[in-house]
């Protein structure tokens, strides 16, 4: 009965979907009122009856019904329940559904926050986003029911892939998907904008706070996975260039240079035309990540079980939605114009060069990950592209970026001197090289990538801190000269930018100075490991819920005094049958000690894996300071403020 | 008109790479057909993977059927096919050999720790020479060798229950 209830309430989400786009479209075309009222109250209906058919799937995985199919795929009654509740959008029709929740959710946040927005321009908005959620729902219904049954009933289900049976398939895919739709809303606010052949700096303002939402979600998202990557897969790697990694990092990319591009647009009302390209842009990418992984043309770790049907309804409904905001484009671009002009050597022409390195970087992402479709389809054989491309390609691409960093945040709106612009950082310059150069021979090994990436770190922070007093000294007496006193969204900026340096940090100790170590321990064997000894005390059976463990003890000391306890197991999932990996690892500010069991090898023998991972820890925590960095912009008052005043002026 | 041509540039681009997509859905990433069926082995010698010092060459197989498994320890889709290996290791039906193909010997053994060895020995291609003359498109690839040394056939992509079950299996029963 209950997910009866949920199929027919996607059927009414699907109706009022219609009608959200319908009456809000024509409404704003023929300036009725009435219509736009309906358009945006039928957005609402849609997002309640979504979010029902959601919870009755949700409702399906928590009573164990194995009578829908996808339930018995995807469940186990031996399941705990948070993963059962997870299982939801553990495959591809919940992973689908819960895409369409998330735009409905996003939708519904529009329809209460955007009161303050002219009226026409508000229904073409919400119009909009209703077109795409018609696409999505229709996708859900005709080609990928989560609700169909499975007659007879299974007695029990095939469990959910051990791999996703983990507190990080609880937050991940939610946190990522609200990233990742939430750049619809940037997009329906380019359309809205180029359907009005209006765009204005109160525009880019809206828009601002919405993407830098979304761009915070996105981070912390992909940020999850890559640590849910580390810890789960067993091998301690925390990024693979995997096809659907790549999926959510171009949009990222874009997005990024989307949020620097509103700034400008902001601010100087210039890069009109640049930054309505780059909202269609990254929510293009955001589909096409969808069709990438839903339709098969790839093959990744991450792609369910494809069906070229739903490939080719994805890539015609992607064709419709991104073809024709770029035919609007291509009509509208003319009147929208160019905005404001600028020097040579300017805050913008920094910022307009750090944005097409951000979309080449994503280009470059991009065509590794499509390169071996093109070739299959000129029939030119059949590759595949790993790390060694990406790694030799993106990095040289990024170090541009990263220098520009540094200096745009001191050049002037319009026009800056660069020789000024030199000569006021050339102590920041000199003191990040020589560190830079010095610093890897203190660690004890030199190498140019690792010299590299400190000097981009160091880069990052001197010009921060330099920027910072200039900004401090600078301040009228009287008002607060502490970071604290300073403007919410310049902080934002500061923390983000240093979140790149630390994020850089990470990833080149790393690289750099990572200790791995393969052996065969026996109970009571002792291995010295980067200055620590891992003494194995021994393993024992441990039953899981639905699984069997052995999970050795490690006892790890430090010139004798006592570092961590370490507990890695070997799991046998019992449904499915398929052995898993959980490494123990102890976090720590410089160090990760990172234990994994192998197979056993002999009497009492195993092959156990220890690295000693540097910093690693920083890679994470540098994505959390870029979120952290948006959530304290957006807190800027000036949002508020002009928000409101906006609302006095429609009122007068 | 020239000013609109420029505008329309996005969509052009747009354009081709939707008619890449719509030809990428008719096809299977997993299936190309190999010249290489029905000839002898392009020789070689490589180290042997965690056995400094030890070299394997096809040569050595002579006499058996045998599976040359190309896999790398980036590669994905590896993961997928592993268990099959062991589940053909543990049975003896027949050896098996792996080239660990344009890795890390330190990843590539990191793997096998991990998730076990199937493989009888395992050759380390690098610099992926010999990738080149096997004509080894994507990984994983896996070959299956006569007792002559011949190509008999060659499955691109993970190995599945059903290509296992159908294609090599008695394949192998026939040539053994």
């Amino acid at each position: 009965m209950i997910p009866e209830l949920g199929h027919f309430a996607l059927i009414l989400a699907l109706l009022l979907s219609v009608a959200q786009a319908g009456f809000a479209l024509t409404g704003a075309a023929g300036g009725n009122s009435a219509f736009m009222t309906v358009g945006i109250s039928a957005a609402r209906g849609q997002f309640i009856f979504t979010g029902i058919a959601f919870l009755c799937l949700g409702y399906a995985f928590y009573a164990n019904d194995f009578s829908v199919l996808y339930v018995a795929s995807n469940s186990n009654s031996a399941l705990p329940l948070q993963y059962r509740l997870s299982a939801v959008w553990g495959g591809h029709e919940g992973s689908m559904l819960l895409w369409t929740t998330t735009l409905a959710l996003w939708t519904m946040a529009v329809t209460i926050f955007s009161r303050h927005l002219p009226e026409v321009f508000r229904a073409r908005l919400i119009g909009t986003m209703g077109l795409i959620s018609i696409g999505f729902l229709a996708f859900i219904l005709f080609s990928s029911n989560p609700f169909d049954r499975l007659i007879p009933a299974a007695l029990d289900g095939r469990d959910l892939n051990p791999l996703l049976q983990d507190p990080g398939m609880v937050y991940h895919p939610p946190v990522l998907y609200m990233g990742y739709v939430g750049f619809s809303v940037a997009f329906g606010f380019a359309i809205a904008a180029l359907l009005g052949g209006e765009l204005t700096q109160e525009w880019a303002r809206w828009t601002r706070t919405w993407t830098t939402v979304a761009w915070m979600f996105l981070t912390v998202g992909i940020a999850f996975g890559s640590k849910w990557a580390y810890y789960e897969l067993g091998w301690g790697g925390w990024w693979f260039w995997d096809a659907v990694e790549n999926a959510s990092f171009m949009p990222w990319l874009v997005g990024t240079a989307l949020i620097h591009s509103l700034a400008v647009t902001e601010k100087r009302d210039a890069f009109k035309l640049w930054t309505v390209l780059l909202a269609i842009l990254a929510f293009s990418l955001s589909l096409l990540g969808t069709f990438l992984v839903r339709s098969g043309v790839l093959t990744s770790v991450h792609a369910f079980a494809t069906d070229p049907r739903r490939g080719l309804f994805i890539l015609v409904f992607l064709g419709l939605v991104v073809g024709g905001a770029l035919i609007l484009f291509a009509i509208r671009a003319p009147r929208v114009g160019l905005g404001g002009k600028f020097g040579m050597v300017s805050r913008e022409s920094f910022l307009l060069t750090n944005n097409v390195i951000m979309i080449a970087a994503a280009g470059v992402v991009m065509l590794g990950t499509l390169y071996p479709l093109f070739l299959d389809a000129l029939g030119m054989g059949k590759i595949s592209v790993g790390p060694p491309y990406f790694d030799t390609v993106f990095v040289p691409v990024m170090v541009p970026a990263i220098f520009l960093m540094g200096l745009a945040i001191f050049a002037r709106w319009k026009n800056a001197e660069l020789p000024a612009l030199m000569l006021r950082l050339k102590w920041a310059f000199a003191i990040s090289v020589v560190t830079a150069l010095l610093l890897p021979f203190v660690m004890g090994k030199w190498t140019p990538l690792i010299a590299l990436g400190l000097l981009m770190a160091l880069w990052i922070v001197t010009t921060a801190m330099v920027n910072l007093s200039d900004r401090l000294k600078k301040r009228e007496a009287g008002r607060l000269k502490s970071f604290i006193g300073l403007p919410r969204a310049y902080q934002g900026m500061i923390v983000a930018h240093l979140g790149v340096a630390v994020f850089i940090v990470g990833v080149t100790m790393v690289k750099g100075y990572e200790v791995e170590k393969d052996m065969r321990m026996s109970p009571g064997d002792t291995a010295n490991v980067g200055g620590y000894d891992f003494h194995f005390d021994g393993i024992k059976e441990e039953p899981g819920p639905n699984y069997m463990a052995a999970r050795g003890h490690f006892t790890i000391t430090r010139n004798g005094s006592p570092v961590a306890v370490m507990e890695p197991e070997k799991r046998m999932y019992t449904v499915q049958s398929m052995p898993m990996t959980e490494a123990a690892i102890s976090e720590g500010f410089t160090n990760d000690l990172y234990v994994s069991l192998g197979e056993p090898v002999g009497e009492q023998a195993w092959a156990v894996r220890i690295y000693i991972k540097p910093f690693v820890q920083w890679i994470w925590a540098g994505c959390m300071m870029m979120a952290a960095g948006g959530f304290l912009a957006l807190l800027d008052p000036r949002y508020r403020r002009r928000n409101k005043k906006t609302m006095e002026e429609g009122a007068a | 008109m020239k000013p609109m041509l420029k505008y329309l540039l996005p969509l052009a681009g747009f354009l081709i790479l939707v008619g890449f997509f719509a030809a990428g859905l008719r096809l299977d990433p997993r299936e190309v057909p190999s010249p290489l069926i029905g000839k002898p082995t392009p020789a070689f010698r490589l180290p042997v993977l965690n056995e400094a010092g030890k070299t394997f060459s096809p040569e050595d197989m002579r006499g058996q059927v045998w599976l040359l498994n190309v896999w790398a320890s980036w590669c994905g889709a590896c993961r997928e096919e592993h268990p099959l290996l062991m589940e053909m290791s543990r049975s003896g039906a027949l050896p098996l050999v792996g080239l660990d193909y344009k890795d890390t010997d330190a990843d590539g053994a990191g793997v096998l720790t991990q998730a076990g060895n199937p493989y009888k020995v395992v050759a380390t291609d690098v610099d992926g020479r010999v990738g080149i003359d096997y004509g080894v498109y994507g990984v994983p690839e896996t070959y299956v060798i006569d007792k002559a040394g011949i190509i008999r056939y060659k499955q691109i992509g993970p190995i599945t229950e059903e290509s296992l079950r159908d294609k090599i299996m008695p394949l192998v029963k026939g040539l053994q």
